[in-house]
């Protein structure tokens, strides 16, 4: 087994672990972070085919790694936004969640 | 040369792996916080510094030794820094850890 | 089996460990500073895997910046963890859990699947990119095809860091529009802090420097060395030494737009040449593109300090 098998099998595990978390987790921010998760995870994936497609010299096939680079740095952007976001709400709700509390009954 | 050099290497990245586990111990079996950061700090500055010295051998060049020396210097900076930061939470926290 | 397949099985363990650490952590703080740690040692996966421009974009950018923004958002939400409902989401219930975690297994045994099935040499680009490196006066070959061959895929990604930025700013009352970010101004009392603050930037600023220069021929570029001057700005502004500055400020607004435009500019010129749109002259492919970097740089620093800031939340 090849490093970059063994590291590819880890991505796999990290991506199933990322989608578990966000879809158990009721809190948003424990959400954000198992998306991130799951978001490394792929990342992981895309290393592991631009190790396999090392070629020329160089290590690694460069394309996949500048999207994972490019990926990455999108990904902060919508971790900050959503963050934003989440704290907004809480901020004017004071609640975490967009759930609507079930209509009292008007007695 | 280079004999000496490997052997050199093995010894004190050897000694550095000791003492980062002496620190994690440290981590685990201290009671408090307090204790904590000091078996941290203390511990793994001075580990880090012998790995440090362990690898300068396997340097080729004069930029690449100042560069890991250079790395050794930031990160007790900013370890210290960040020791003194939590310790006083820590003691503003009252004790808890 | 080789020392080396054991310490790749030794990191993947950590790593695996932490993402569970991650999932399954009680409160919140514990699990972000979970995933910071996390973030590091997927560095050093990518430095196994003979990526090192990516592992500096994960330390810097994976796990420090986004690392900041997760703290300080666990640290505003710690009294509502333990809200219960209505103010909460409700927990899920035992067959739900139970559907979530077929699903994710189905996943992760289609992606082990996938990589175990598909051994061997991939089809690569490798060749295709280090053959015209020589002509960009360019070692890396990364670097090469973030600022030259996908150069439209950089640019998207300015935009989109400044569109995260607009929403950012978008989210903030009307009477703080154009204010300062940050729910109090910081007031300098921490020594320790204060020191850092003041003996770190210099040697920050040098680093940022190197690394976007040496990232034309070495591991390094534009985003690592913008997130590192990033992260100077926000240990001063978080020492207390400088308040953020207010967004509706010329030099604010300046900064966040001259790298995508100074971009978008050298490449509206590429239409004049034969090549069209982003394409860089041979003659002057060097000092263009690391004038296009420097900028972009530049840019990249201010964006990230100003996310991770936030909305404005005090007065201009």
């Amino acid at each position: 087994m090849t490093p970059a098998t063994l590291y590819g099998l880890c991505s796999a595990v990290l991506v199933g672990a990322g989608l578990y978390g966000a879809l158990v987790n009721p809190q948003p921010l424990r959400k954000i972070l198992a998306l991130n998760l799951l978001g490394s995870g792929t990342f992981l994936l895309f290393g592991v085919i631009a190790r396999r497609g090392a070629a020329a010299g160089l290590g690694g096939d460069p394309v996949p790694q500048a999207m994972v680079i490019t990926g990455i740095v999108v990904a902060f952007s919508a971790t900050a936004l959503a963050v934003a976001l989440l704290l907004r709400v809480y901020q004017e709700t004071g609640r975490t969640t967009l759930e609507q509390p079930a209509p009292k009954d008007v007695v | 040369m280079m004999l000496v050099g490997n052997i050199a290497t093995v010894v004190l990245v050897s000694l550095g792996a000791v003492f980062f586990l002496a620190g994690t111990v440290g981590l685990l079996r201290f009671p408090d916080s307090m204790t904590r950061l000091h078996a941290l700090t203390k511990a793994d500055n001075l580990g880090l510094g012998l790995v440090v010295l362990g690898l300068l051998p396997q340097v080729d060049s004069v930029p690449g030794a100042l560069k890991l020396v250079a790395v050794w210097v930031l990160t007790q900076l900013a370890g210290a820094t960040v020791t003194q930061l939590v310790a006083r939470a820590v003691w503003r926290g009252g004790g808890r850890s | 089996m080789s020392l080396a397949v054991l310490a790749d099985a030794a990191l993947v363990l950590l790593v695996l460990g932490l993402a569970l650490w991650i999932n399954a952590a009680s409160r919140a703080f514990p699990a972000v500073v979970g995933y910071v740690a996390f973030g590091l040692l997927l560095a050093l996966a990518w430095l196994r895997l003979s990526a090192g421009d990516v592992a500096m974009t994960e330390a810097a950018v994976g796990s420090g910046v986004t690392g900041a923004v997760l703290i300080a958002a666990s640290v505003r939400l710690r009294a509502a963890e333990t809200e219960a409902p209505p103010l909460a989401a409700a927990p899920p219930a035992l067959p739900l859990r139970l559907l979530a975690l077929l699903l994710s297994g189905l996943v992760t045994a289609a992606l082990a699947g996938l990589v175990l099935w598909t051994t061997g040499p991939a089809p690569s680009l490798a060749d295709q990119a280090v053959q015209h490196l020589p002509g960009l006066g360019m070692g890396n070959a990364v670097t090469g095809v973030l600022i030259a061959y996908r150069a439209l895929d950089t640019l998207l990604e300015k935009v989109v860091l400044l569109l995260a930025l607009m929403g950012i700013w978008s989210l903030a009352k009307d009477r703080y529009w154009g204010g300062i970010p940050g729910p109090s101004r910081i007031q300098p009392t921490n020594g320790a802090l204060i020191l850092l603050a003041r003996l770190l930037p210099p040697i920050g600023i040098v680093v940022a420097v190197y690394i976007l220069w040496v990232g034309a021929a070495e591991p390094g570029g534009a985003f690592q060395g913008g997130a590192i001057l990033a992260a100077m700005w926000l240990l001063v502004m978080l020492a207390g030494l400088r308040d953020a500055p207010a967004i509706s400020r010329p030099w604010v607004r300046l900064c966040v737009t001259v790298g995508p435009a100074a971009f978008i500019a050298v490449g509206l010129t590429g239409f004049a040449l034969p090549n069209g749109f982003l394409s860089y002259p041979d003659s002057i492919a060097k000092p263009l593109i690391i004038a296009v970097e420097s900028v972009l740089t530049l840019s990249i620093a201010v964006i990230l300090g100003l996310l991770v800031a936030g909305p404005p939340e005090q007065e201009p």
